[in-house]
C-alpha cells in the first residue's frame, strides 16, 4: 500500500458504516423461528407433536371421561356376548377394545406418555453426556481425547440391539432402565460429532483471543465454543427423539421394554401379535400413532436443520446410529 | 496404512474384550447373581446346586472363573469352546452353524434390494434437487427412517400374507417357512421375499439420504464443473465422474449394515419366524440359556467389529486423505 | 540495544526465548521424533511507549514469537519479564492477572470474533473475565470503548456478521483496549483488510497510542506498513532475529544481507526508481525449521556466505563504535553503499541473456 494516502481524517468517520439506522439485528434463534414459520411441513409436524403431547397429558382425563382405566379389563361390557373384543366405533369404545376388553383409546393415550417420556428423557441424557464428553475430548485433546474417543468408538461398534436385550433380560424391564440403555447407546453418536466440531473450533482465532483475555478452559468451552455447536446439537437431538421412541417400542414389542400391564405402543403391538390378524384394530391404532410421532419428529428435525444452516447437511450424512433391524 | 490397520485391529480386539467381559459380569459376577440356581430350574436341591457348582466351576474364585471363561473364547483349536446349550445339550457352535446360513441368506437378498433401491432413489433426487422426484425421495427417506422394522414387517404380513390368503390368493408363504437354498433355490427366495423386502425398505432410506447428500456435494466440486465445461454429457458426468467418488460413504455404511444383519436380524427374524441367530438369541434369553446367549453375542459382536475394521481399511483405500490422520 | 538505555524504559524483556513444537509419532504411545524450531533463541527489549515492528517472511516464527511474549504458548526455554514481573514459567491460571497488562490484536477479523456472540458481549468479555464491571456499568464502558474506536455504540447488540472487515477489526481493537493494557501485540492487524481500510486501522492504532500511552509490538510482512508505524524494527529469519535497528537506520542502511534482500524485494511506487535499482534475488526456498542450517541460518541462501558462516553462529551485536545501537547477526555485514549480487534481477534480464546466447 502507499502510505501517502493515509490521512488523519480517515479515522474520524469510517466510510464503511452501513447507512441503515434503527434496524435491530436479529438473533440466530429469531431467524430460525422465522424460517420455520414459513415452512409448512415444520408447522404440521409441530401441530402433530403438540397434539400427541396433549394426548399424553390428557390421558387421565380421557380415562375419566370414558370411565375406563388403562388396565381395566372388561368394564362396561368391553367384550361382546361371545367374549369377543369390540371393533372401533362401538358404544363407549371409540377405538374398540382388545382381547381382554381394555379400551384401546385409553391405552393409546397412556402409551403416548411412555413414548414421549422415553424419547425426551433418553435424548436429554444422551445429549448432555454426549456434549460434555465430546467437548472435553475435542477441546483438551491429548490423552483425555484418546481415552474418550476410544470409548465412544467402542460403544458405537457394539451390536447395541443385542446388548440392550441382554441388559434388560438381566435387570428386568423397567422404564428407567429402558431410558438408560437408550441413552447409553446414543450418547456416543452425539459425542463423536461434538468432538469433531470442538476439534475444529479449538483452532479458531476467537478461542486464542479468549485465552489472551485470560478466560479459563471452562469458560472457553462453555461460553465460547458451545454456542458455535448449538446448531448441530439441536438437530441431532431432535433426530434422536424418534430413534429413541422406536428403540423403546422395539424393546417393548420383544417383551423387554415397558413391563405389562402398563401400556406402551410397542407392547400393545406385541399383545396384538399374540392374538393374530383377525382383530385388525389391535394393530392399526398403535401403528398409526407410533408412525405419526416418529415421522413428525423426523420432519421437524429436518426442517430445523434446514432453518439453522442448510450447509450442515453434510455433517449429518455421516454414519448415524440406526434403528434395530 | 499397516500402522492404521494395526490400530483398528487392536481397537477391535479391545471392543470384543469389553463386550465379553461385560457379558461375564452381567451373567456370572454381578452382585446377587447365582448362576447355579438359575441353571437348577424349579426343583432346587442342595445336592443339585453342589453338583452344578462343581461341574461349571461356579464355586471357584471369580478371577479364576473369568480366566477360564476368557481362555475358552480365544480362537485356538482344541481350546475354543462356546459350551453346551442348557436346553437341548447341543454344542453352541452347532446351534450357531445351523443358524448362520439363514442370516447369510437374509443379508445377501436384502442387501441387493436395498443397495439398488437406495442408490437409485438417491441419484434420482440428487440429479434434480427440489424437483418432484426429490420431494418423492424425501418422503421415501423420511418414511423409511421413521418406520420401526416391526411395524413394516407386521404390515407386510397383514396385507400380503393374511389379507391375500383369506381371500384365497396365497402368493406369500406363511411365517416360519424356510427352505435352504441347496434344497430348492426358488422356494428359498419365495420363503424369504417378505423378510427381504422388510429389511431392504427400512435400510434403503439411509442409503438414499447418503447418496443424495454425497452426490450433491460432489456435483458442486470444481472438477465436475471442469468435466461439464469440457463438454461431457450430463449422464457421463454424473455416472462416471461424480457417482464414483460419492460412493465412498455408502461403501462404509454398507459394511456395517451387512454385518449387523449377519449377526442376527432380531426383529425381522422374530416376526417372520426365521430360525437365524436373532431368533435363537431371543429364545435363549427368554429361558436364560446363557451359553447360547453368550455364544451369539460373541459371534454378532465379531461380525460388527470385523466389519468396522474392513470398512475403515476400505475407506482408507478409497480416500487416501484418511490415511494421513 | 545501547547500554545507555535505563532499565526502567524497558516494558518487556525477552531473553533467549525458545519455542519448539514437538513432532510425535506412534500407534498408541506417541514418542517425540523431532521438533519444529519455530522460535530458536530470540532476545528482544520493548521500551515503554514505543512501537517495535517485527518483519519477516511467512513461517519465520513472527506469530509464534508474538504468542510467546503474550504467553499464549508455554516457553520451551528462555526468560520473559514484563513490567518487572517474571512471566517465563507461570501457569495458565497464574498468568491471568498479568493478562490485564498485555493484550493482542489478531490478524483475522472474522476468525478472531466469536460469531455466535453479540458485539457488546465480545468487547465486554475481558471486563467479565476479570470481574471489573457488570450489568449497566459494563454496558456503559463497552459503549464508551466502541465510541473510542469509531463504532456506533447503538450497535451494541449486533452480531459480528453484521459488520464489515474494518469494523470487525475495530471491535478487536476495542476488546484489546478494554482492560487498559500497557502493551498491545498486533499480529498482522491489517494484512487481512482491503488496502483502503488498512490506513484507517493504522491511524486508529496510532491515535490510541497517543491517547492511552500504549506500547505496541507490531507484526507485519508489509515493509511499508512497518516503516510507517514503527520506532524500531526487528527482522526475523527462520526463528532468529537477524537485525534490530531504529526504523530510519534499518531502511536506509540495512546491514544484514537478508534485510537487504527483503527491502529490495518490496514494491517501489516510482517506476523510474524501480527500474534502476538493483534487486537481490535469493536462490532456493526457506529451509525447514525442523532441521535448520548450521551456523548462520541464512548461509544457504546468502550471496556473501563464506566457510565460517556454516560453522559458527553469528551473534546479534552492535557494530563497534555505533552509537545508534544498530544490531546485526552477521559475520560479514553489508557496508553502506556496497552492492550485493545483482544483474539477474528481472525477467527482462533473463530474456536479454537468453537472446544474447541464442545463435542468430
Amino acid at each position: 500500500m502507499s502510505l501517502s494516502t493515509v490521512d488523519a481524517a480517515a479515522t474520524a468517520v469510517p466510510p464503511e458504516e452501513p447507512a441503515v439506522k434503527g434496524i435491530e439485528g436479529r438473533t440466530p434463534l429469531q431467524l430460525v423461528v422465522q424460517r420455520l414459520r414459513t415452512d409448512r411441513v415444520a408447522i404440521i409436524s409441530v401441530v402433530v407433536i403438540v397434539l400427541i403431547i396433549a394426548l399424553a397429558i390428557g390421558a387421565p382425563l380421557i380415562a375419566a371421561i370414558t370411565g375406563h382405566g388403562p388396565t381395566d379389563t372388561n368394564v362396561d361390557n368391553g367384550t361382546d356376548a361371545n367374549g369377543q373384543p369390540l371393533p372401533p366405533g362401538s358404544a363407549g369404545y371409540l377405538l374398540g377394545t382388545d382381547n381382554l376388553g381394555r379400551d384401546i383409546l385409553v391405552r393409546i393415550a397412556y402409551g403416548a406418555r411412555v413414548s414421549l417420556i422415553v424419547g425426551v428423557v433418553a435424548t436429554a441424557i444422551a445429549t448432555i453426556v454426549g456434549v460434555v464428553v465430546g467437548l472435553f475430548a475435542g477441546y483438551y485433546g491429548g490423552w483425555l481425547d484418546s481415552i474418550l474417543a476410544r470409548i465412544m468408538d467402542v460403544v458405537l461398534s457394539f451390536p447395541y440391539v443385542l446388548f440392550a436385550i441382554v441388559l434388560v433380560s438381566v435387570f428386568g424391564s423397567s422404564l428407567p432402565l429402558t431410558i438408560l440403555v437408550i441413552a447409553f447407546f446414543s450418547f456416543a453418536a452425539i459425542g463423536r460429532i461434538v468432538r469433531g466440531q470442538a476439534l475444529s473450533q479449538r483452532e479458531k482465532e476467537y478461542v486464542e483471543a479468549a485465552h489472551s483475555l485470560g478466560a479459563g478452559n471452562m469458560r472457553i468451552m462453555f461460553v465460547d465454543i458451545l454456542p458455535n455447536l448449538v446448531a448441530p446439537v439441536i438437530v441431532l437431538a431432535t433426530l434422536l427423539i424418534p430413534t429413541a421412541i422406536i428403540f423403546e417400542a422395539t424393546l417393548s414389542f420383544l417383551g423387554l421394554g415397558i413391563a405389562l400391564p402398563t401400556p406402551s405402543w410397542g407392547n400393545m403391538l406385541s399383545d396384538a401379535e399374540g392374538v393374530g390378524f383377525q382383530a385388525w384394530w389391535f394393530y392399526i391404532f398403535p401403528m398409526i400413532f407410533l408412525l405419526l410421532t416418529t415421522l413428525a419428529f423426523n420432519l421437524l428435525g429436518d426442517a430445523v436443520r434446514d432453518a439453522l444452516d442448510p450447509r450442515t447437511e453434510r455433517i449429518f450424512a455421516a454414519r448415524r446410529k440406526k434403528k434395530p433391524a | 496404512m499397516t500402522r492404521f490397520l494395526i490400530r483398528r485391529i487392536i481397537l477391535g480386539l479391545v471392543t470384543l474384550w469389553v463386550i465379553i467381559t461385560l457379558v461375564f459380569i452381567l451373567y456370572y459376577a454381578r452382585p446377587g447373581v447365582d448362576p447355579a440356581r438359575e441353571l437348577a430350574g424349579r426343583a432346587v436341591t442342595p445336592a443339585l446346586l453342589a453338583n452344578i457348582n462343581k461341574a461349571y466351576g461356579f464355586n471357584l474364585p471369580v478371577y479364576v472363573q473369568y480366566w477360564n471363561y476368557l481362555k475358552r473364547l480365544v480362537p485356538i483349536p482344541g481350546q475354543f469352546n462356546l459350551g453346551i446349550s442348557n436346553n437341548n445339550h447341543l454344542p453352541v457352535t452347532t446351534i450357531i452353524a445351523q443358524a448362520v446360513p439363514i442370516d447369510i441368506s437374509l443379508a445377501v437378498g436384502s442387501a441387493v434390494i436395498w443397495m439398488v433401491l437406495g442408490i437409485s432413489v438417491g441419484v434420482l433426487a440428487a440429479r434434480r434437487p427440489r424437483s418432484l422426484w426429490d420431494r418423492g425421495a424425501t418422503v421415501f427417506v423420511l418414511t423409511g427412517v421413521s418406520m420401526p422394522t416391526f411395524i413394516l414387517g407386521l404390515l407386510l404380513l397383514y396385507v400380503l400374507y393374511y389379507l391375500l390368503t383369506i381371500h384365497g390368493i396365497a402368493i406369500f408363504p406363511k411365517p416360519g417357512s424356510y427352505t435352504p437354498i441347496t434344497t430348492n433355490p426358488l422356494e428359498w427366495a419365495h420363503d424369504l421375499i417378505l423378510p427381504w423386502i422388510t429389511l431392504a425398505l427400512i435400510t434403503a432410506a439411509t442409503y438414499s439420504r447418503l447418496t443424495r447428500s454425497s452426490l450433491l456435494e460432489v456435483l458442486g466440486e470444481d472438477y465436475i464443473r471442469t468435466a461439464r465445461a469440457k463438454g461431457l454429457s450430463e449422464r457421463r458426468v454424473v455416472y462416471r465422474h461424480a457417482l464414483r467418488s460419492s460412493l465412498t460413504p455408502i461403501v462404509t455404511q454398507f459394511g456395517i449394515d451387512l454385518a449387523t444383519v449377519l449377526g442376527g436380524a432380531i426383529i425381522t427374524e422374530s416376526i417372520f419366524g426365521l430360525p437365524g441367530l436373532g431368533l435363537a438369541v431371543v429364545q435363549a434369553i427368554e429361558v436364560q440359556n446363557l451359553p447360547v446367549v453368550i455364544g451369539i453375542v460373541l459371534v454378532a459382536s465379531f461380525f460388527v467389529v470385523a466389519a468396522n475394521i474392513v470398512v475403515d481399511a476400505l475407506y482408507a483405500v478409497l480416500d487416501p486423505r484418511v490415511r494421513v490422520s | 540495544m545501547p547500554d545507555t538505555a535505563v532499565d526502567g524504559d524497558v516494558l518487556l524483556n525477552a531473553d533467549e526465548i525458545v519455542k519448539h513444537f514437538p513432532i510425535k509419532e506412534g500407534i498408541f504411545f506417541k514418542h517425540q521424533v523431532g521438533s519444529v524450531k519455530a522460535v530458536d533463541g530470540v532476545s528482544l527489549k520493548v521500551r515503554r511507549g514505543e512501537t517495535l515492528g517485527l518483519v519477516g517472511e511467512t513461517g519465520c516464527g513472527k506469530s509464534t514469537l508474538a504468542r510467546c511474549i503474550t504467553r499464549l504458548f508455554p516457553l520451551t526455554s528462555g526468560h520473559l519479564t514484563f513490567d518487572g514481573a517474571d512471566l517465563s514459567k507461570l501457569s495458565r491460571s497464574q498468568m491471568r492477572p498479568y493478562r490485564r497488562g498485555m493484550q493482542m490484536i489478531f490478524q483475522d477479523p472474522y476468525g478472531s470474533l466469536n460469531s455466535r456472540r453479540r458485539v457488546g458481549s465480545i468487547i465486554g468479555d475481558p471486563l467479565a473475565i476479570h470481574n471489573i464491571a457488570s450489568g449497566d456499568e459494563r454496558k456503559k464502558r463497552v459503549q464508551g470503548l466502541m465510541e473510542v474506536v469509531g463504532l456506533n455504540p447503538e450497535h451494541y447488540n449486533r452480531f459480528p456478521a453484521e459488520f464489515s472487515g474494518g469494523q470487525r477489526q475495530r471491535i478487536g481493537v476495542a476488546r484489546a483496549l478494554a482492560l487498559h493494557p500497557k502493551l498491545i501485540v498486533c499480529d498482522e492487524p491489517v494484512s487481512a483488510l482491503d488496502v483502503s481500510i488498512q490506513a484507517q486501522i493504522i491511524n486508529l492504532l496510532e491515535d490510541l497510542q497517543g491517547e492511552f500511552g500504549l506500547t505496541y509490538v507490531f507484526i507485519a510482512h508489509d515493509l511499508a506498513v512497518v516503516q510507517h508505524v514503527s520506532d524500531r524494527v526487528a527482522v526475523m529469519y527462520l526463528g532468529k532475529i537477524v537485525e534490530v535497528a531504529d526504523v530510519k537506520d534499518l531502511y536506509s542502511t540495512p546491514r544484514h544481507p537478508y534485510t537487504n534482500a527483503l527491502l529490495s524485494a518490496s514494491v517501489v511506487a516510482d517506476p523510474d526508481k524501480a527500474r534502476v535499482r538493483d534487486r537481490i534475488i535469493l536462490t532456493g526456498d526457506v529451509p525447514s525449521p525442523i532441521n535448520p542450517p548450521s551456523g548462520c541460518r541464512f548461509h544457504t541462501r546468502c550471496p556473501k556466505a563464506q566457510a565460517i558462516c556454516s560453522t559458527e553462529e553469528p551473534l546479534l551485536q552492535t557494530a563497534a563504535g555505533d552509537p545508534a545501537g544498530h544490531m546485526t547477526a552477521c559475520h560479514f555485514p553489508v557496508a553502506e553503499g556496497e552492492k550485493l549480487a545483482s544483474g539477474k534481477a528481472t525477467i527482462l534480464h533473463a530474456v536479454e541473456g537468453f537472446l544474447a546466447e541464442a545463435p542468430s
